[in-house]
């Protein structure tokens, strides 16, 4: 068996060191990503919400008739 | 206590201050985060020998003992963040302990899984219902609550005034976690690391161990930073700063 085989192979305990492992970068992965997520779906929901009051602003003072 | 201490803590308690200051420094705790794992787990992998008796399987080690020890630590943590909210009101602290929650329910998940991946081919059972296991099940149902209660609340402040309340309650929980390897008769292994003894470990199996501990650390700092940023852009919606930073965000 090459090194590299060995290395994998954990000594047979392959089945639990690697999931152990793999568990312990997936939920770190999840948990570094999440945050960015939410931080473009909040600054997107505060450009709507502007967007919003900007309208009704304009549509409040007198301008040009709406077609 | 010199003047300017308070004078300092106090711009550093302001939301865009902070924002700032986390933006800043969140690139090097990753940074530094990344490269200490990379070594540690070189060093837990490759270089350490295998265990006498456990063979390759102890190496979950590397993993399962720094993340037990982050959920005590973010747990303690979080509970001085929601003491101090709940005493004198300043919103960073209340924003810092409701986002240190899902980091260590995290880090208390990946406990109780890499613990149960450990226990299957040493103790021939994948759970069982001894002190150490149940009181980290506990924790892992504290941090749950917290955000839970968090989210509970129309007003986010209400929500975090309660669950900040929580959290305090929840942190007698944290010793008996520590400490349940010696009150009770578990199954559950003794202390390997000892902060003011002799370490019940050879060093080529523990330096790995130590930088892991301190590669965790600077991840939560990193994690926390990014988190309290996305929530003082959501708690501060209406505020000027949080509108540059939307529009400024939205031409690029």
């Amino acid at each position: 068996m090459s090194a590299l085989q060995t290395f994998f192979a954990m000594g047979g305990y392959a089945a639990y060191v690697w999931p152990a492992y793999a568990v312990f970068f997936i939920v770190l992965i999840a948990d570094t990503i999440a945050p960015g997520v939410r931080r473009r779906r909040v600054l997107h929901e505060l450009r709507a919400r502007l967007a919003r009051q900007s309208l009704r602003q304009n549509r409040n003072s007198p301008a040009p008739p709406s077609p | 206590m010199s003047s300017w201490i308070p004078l300092w803590l106090h711009k550093l308690g302001s939301p865009p201050t902070f924002y700032r200051f986390a933006g800043t420094l969140r690139p090097w705790a990753m940074l530094l985060a990344l490269l200490l794992g990379a070594v540690a787990l070189y060093g837990g992998l490759v270089l350490a020998p295998a265990d006498y008796q456990q063979g390759d399987a102890y190496r979950i080690i590397f993993i399962h003992v720094p993340s037990a020890e982050m959920s005590m630590f973010i747990y303690a943590v979080m509970g001085v963040a929601a003491f101090i909210a709940l005493v004198w009101r300043i919103k960073l602290a209340e924003v810092v302990a409701m986002e240190s929650a899902p980091i260590g329910a995290a880090f208390t998940f990946i406990t109780l899984i890499t613990g149960s991946l450990w226990g299957k081919p040493m103790w021939g059972t994948w759970w069982t219902w001894d002190a150490r296991l149940t009181s980290e099940l506990v924790l892992l149902f504290l941090f749950l609550g917290v955000i839970g209660l968090y989210h509970a609340f129309e007003d986010r402040r209400q929500g975090a005034r309660a669950a900040a309340f929580l959290a305090i309650i929840g942190i007698i929980n944290v010793p008996i976690v520590h400490f349940s390897v010696n009150w009770w008769n578990t199954l559950h292994q003794g202390s390997t690391i000892n902060i003011f003894g002799k370490s019940k470990m050879s060093w080529d199996m523990l330096w790995p161990l130590l930088t892991m501990m301190l590669a965790t650390k600077f991840y939560y700092a990193a994690s926390l930073f990014n988190r309290v940023r996305t929530d003082l852009l959501a708690l501060e919606g209406g505020k000027d700063w949080v509108r540059q930073i939307a529009e400024s965000e939205a031409r690029s």
